[in-house]
């Protein structure tokens, strides 16, 4: 099991190193340093010093990936690349265009996303699986039937709508909970309840279908014939068999994402106006900090791999025959 | 010549789409698995209704893809002629009287009068100014109407009342006629009387879901007759800030979803199944390295991906304003960079799924016995290997068409959509949800923009199910 683990966080390097480098391409390679520094000053500003200036204080006046002036390693290390590429391994993403470091302000910025995101996660998934069971139960029913079309319908319904309607109604309508802010501490439950309550009704339609059709391709199998033959009711079958063999299909799909809880959600914190790393990730997207949105890529892909790491532990907790050599 | 025919990318590559769709239904036709899927697709009933609704949706994108500059009108005749910098497209065309009536900023579905009080200078009889705070009467909706009448709601209500009333009794003859002629249809091929033919219609007996079809046809004419009625005096449904008609840009967003979704897989489909088949087929080293591809991409979260390189190509637009002769070529260009970077960040599943197919084919008997006649690699992919993963192409193409769509609205929100000139239901969302805190509320645009994007994605989903449910083979024996 340790063996298995240290392969996988060893396969993982050069994932990372890929990722790092498709982000250089793409932030360096597709446009020069120059082109990025005139979009930010901006036309009126644009003059060859002020480029300089503009490169210099970002560390992007160095070449890109060799410099043939330096000695030893600096060959290698005194480059763009290496700055802005390899520093990111241990942490440090230099500084946003306000001149505030990235690292401090994604440490900060974690605490709301999470009040969010966790919550949504949790209740969501609880929320999901016990619809998806309920459907699965009254299966080839006019419930299931029509539960299954409300499903359809609510998954093609986008997003925006779901938060917009929500707060109209929630917080302008009906005055329940503020329309967006943020509070510190145990006074955050308010601002908190209406993007969670949100988040969780736009993920049902997708995912509460998906799981009842793991469920029946479940109940279709042999041994659950076999232990109703045993004369074990229904309930009992469903939650002591179907629904502890249909765990491994849905951890897939789930654990994998528990790391990304992290970066927040894009729309709904931009919406409510929570300081997470989502609305920090639209504000760096708007304002074209690109040393932000970089440094976001990466976190973003770290936490993917973890997430897959984490999927495999998983089986072994769920599925006693899974076993890794 | 009064035009100047303007070929955008995306018009290509739309139309290029509709020529790919006939050549894979003649390929279809002539493949007997395939044929029999999609005979399945046929007789679902749900399925169907959403293929007519789709249809609607794909002529007015089809209609919005003919794209001219006219010609301006220059006094003397011996002059060069000279174009309008404006692209027009045959939909403009179409619904020119919507596209140019425009009000000076909001107005209510079907008002005759402004949103907000304005200042009316008016001259009383002895010549005096006076100046009323009143809400100031439309210039084109309800145009119509006698302006002085004092009774100008109830004889709009009036008006509106009738037209109605017209539009949906001529959907009604005209849906009747339809049913008609395909009772007929269905008598003349199935050599029956008209009697046999209409019942086997209204039970939903028929070998292809009529029945559907009509029906939804029916609705749609209901629906949308009253709709082109009304649209010619009023605006529907509303106007925007700038006074544009609502109804005017929700027909030309369908367009935008259109080519998001659909265009993007003419990305994504080359990459995955080429890849997908050449990891799986040849193994080894080649395997390693697409595996190692698509598992670097694929871990880079996709929104930030694509917020990432669509950052980067508005870099480099907008350091290149010398490649685009007109606003909207620039938009269409930048439109379709979304879709390849949409497609370059999505190709990864699929080609993960035909890799593993590809792995389990390979080691077919079928296979085995190809391999040992001697026939060429290439050849032994083409014709016996990617005609086996057909179906599971097919299905992702329709699954993934519904999420563009969504995914478009949200990019658009985020700053990282399409153009901020060009109409799409991003867009239209991103204006319209700044007016929901005005009192009163403008909710109009907002509920246009989520009744039509609504339909559209319900419709795909619905089409999709259909897709999946007749070509997965595990789902064959069930139906």
């Amino acid at each position: 099991m340790l063996a298995y683990l240290l392969r996988r966080l060893l396969y993982a390097i050069p994932i990372l190193i890929g990722v790092n480098l498709i982000t250089f391409a793409l932030f360096f390679v597709v446009n020069t340093p120059d082109d990025m520094a005139r979009m930010q000053l901006g036309v009126k500003r644009v003059t060859p010093e002020a480029i300089e200036k503009w490169k210099a204080e970002r560390g992007y006046d160095k070449p890109l990936f060799i410099n043939s002036q330096a000695q030893g390693t600096g060959v290698f290390t005194d480059t763009v690349l290496f700055a802005k590429s390899a520093r990111m391994f241990v942490g440090d993403f230099g500084r946003a265009e306000d001149g505030r470091d990235i690292a401090r302000e994604i440490a900060s910025r974690m605490g709301p996303s999470l009040a969010i995101a966790l919550p949504t996660f949790i209740i969501g998934l609880f929320v999901t699986v016990s619809l998806a069971l309920l459907l699965a139960f009254f299966r080839a029913s006019a419930l299931d039937f029509w539960g299954v079309v409300l499903c359809v319908a609510l998954m093609s319904i986008s997003g925006l709508f779901y938060i917009i309607g929500g707060q109209y109604l929630v917080s302008k309508l009906w005055r329940l909970v503020p329309i967006s802010g943020y509070a510190a501490g145990l006074d955050a439950w308010k601002f908190v309840i209406l993007p969670v309550a949100i988040g969780v009704v736009s993920g049902i339609g997708s995912s509460a279908r998906w799981y009842r059709t793991i469920f029946l391709e479940e109940i279709a199998k042999d041994y659950v014939r076999t232990a109703r033959a045993k004369g074990l009711s229904e309930l009992t079958v469903l939650f002591r068999h179907v629904l502890r063999n249909a765990m491994i299909p849905i951890l897939t799909g789930v654990v994998v994402v528990i790391p990304l809880l992290f970066m927040g959600s894009l729309l709904s914190e931009s919406f409510f106006g929570i300081p997470g790393l989502g609305s920090y990730t639209i504000d760096a997207i708007n304002a074209q900090d690109f040393a932000v949105v970089r440094a976001m890529v990466f976190i973003g892909s770290v936490l993917y791999i973890v997430g897959l790491v984490l999927t495999d532990i998983s089986y072994t907790l769920v599925d006693p025959r899974v076993r890794f050599e | 010549m009064t035009i100047l025919p303007v070929i955008l990318w995306s018009d290509v590559l739309i139309w290029l789409l509709v020529v790919a769709a006939l050549v894979l239904a003649a390929l279809s036709a002539r493949n007997p698995p395939l044929r029999t899927a999609w005979h399945r697709v046929g007789r679902s009933a749900p399925g169907m209704a959403a293929a007519t609704v789709l249809l609607a949706f794909v002529l007015v994108g089809l209609l919005d893809s003919v794209h001219y500059r006219p010609r301006l009108a220059s006094r003397d005749s011996g002059a060069p002629a000279a174009y309008a910098i404006e692209v027009l497209s045959l939909l403009d065309a179409l619904a020119s009287p919507l596209r140019t009536r425009n009000e000076k900023t909001y107005s209510e579905p079907l008002a005759t009068h402004g949103y907000a009080k304005e200042s009316i200078e008016t001259r009383d009889a002895d010549g005096r100014l006076q100046i009323a705070r009143d809400f100031p009467r439309l210039k084109y909706g309800g145009a119509h109407l006698d302006a002085d009448a004092r009774d100008l709601a109830a004889q709009r209500d009036a008006d509106v009342g009738r037209r109605v009333l017209a539009a949906t009794s001529l959907a009604a003859l005209l849906s009747g006629l339809l049913v008609l002629g395909c009772a007929s249809l269905l008598a003349s091929r199935n050599a029956c009387s008209l009697m046999t033919a209409w019942r086997a219609l209204r039970r939903g007996e028929t070998d292809f879901a009529w029945r559907s079809v009509l029906v939804t046809l029916g609705v749609l004419l209901l629906l949308l007759s009253p709709l082109a009625a009304l649209s010619v005096d009023y605006h529907v449904f509303g106007t925007d800030k700038v006074g544009q008609d609502i109804f005017y840009q929700v027909l030309k967003s369908i367009r935008t979803a259109l080519v998001i979704g659909l265009v993007t897989t003419l990305v994504t489909l080359p990459l995955a199944i080429v890849l997908g088949l050449v990891a799986g087929y040849f193994r080894g080293w080649v395997d390693d390295l697409i595996q190692y591809l698509y598992t670097t991409l694929s871990s880079i979260p996709g929104v930030l991906l694509i917020a990432a390189a669509v950052l980067m190509m508005q870099v480099v637009i907008d350091n290149h304003p010398q490649w685009f002769a007109t606003a909207a070529e620039r938009a269409d260009l930048r439109l379709l960079a979304l879709c390849f970077i949409l497609g370059l960040t999505s190709w990864t599943g699929l080609c993960r799924l035909l890799r593993g197919e590809t792995l389990k084919l390979r080691e077919l008997e079928y296979i085995q016995a190809a391999q040992a006649f001697g026939v060429a690699d290439l050849r032994l992919i083409v014709r016996h290997i990617l005609p086996n993963l057909m179906h599971l192409v097919i299905i992702a193409l329709v699954m993934d068409f519904s999420s563009l769509v969504l995914a478009e609205a949200v990019l658009s929100y985020v700053g990282i959509g399409v153009d901020p000139s060009m109409i799409s239901f991003g867009t239209m969302i991103n204006n319209a949800r700044m007016e929901l805190a005005r009192e009163p509320m403008v909710w109009w645009s907002l509920a246009a923009a989520f009744v039509f994007m609504f339909a559209l994605v319900l419709a795909a989903n619905l089409l999709a199910d259909a897709v999946r449910d007749a070509f997965d083979p595990r789902m064959a024996g069930a139906s």
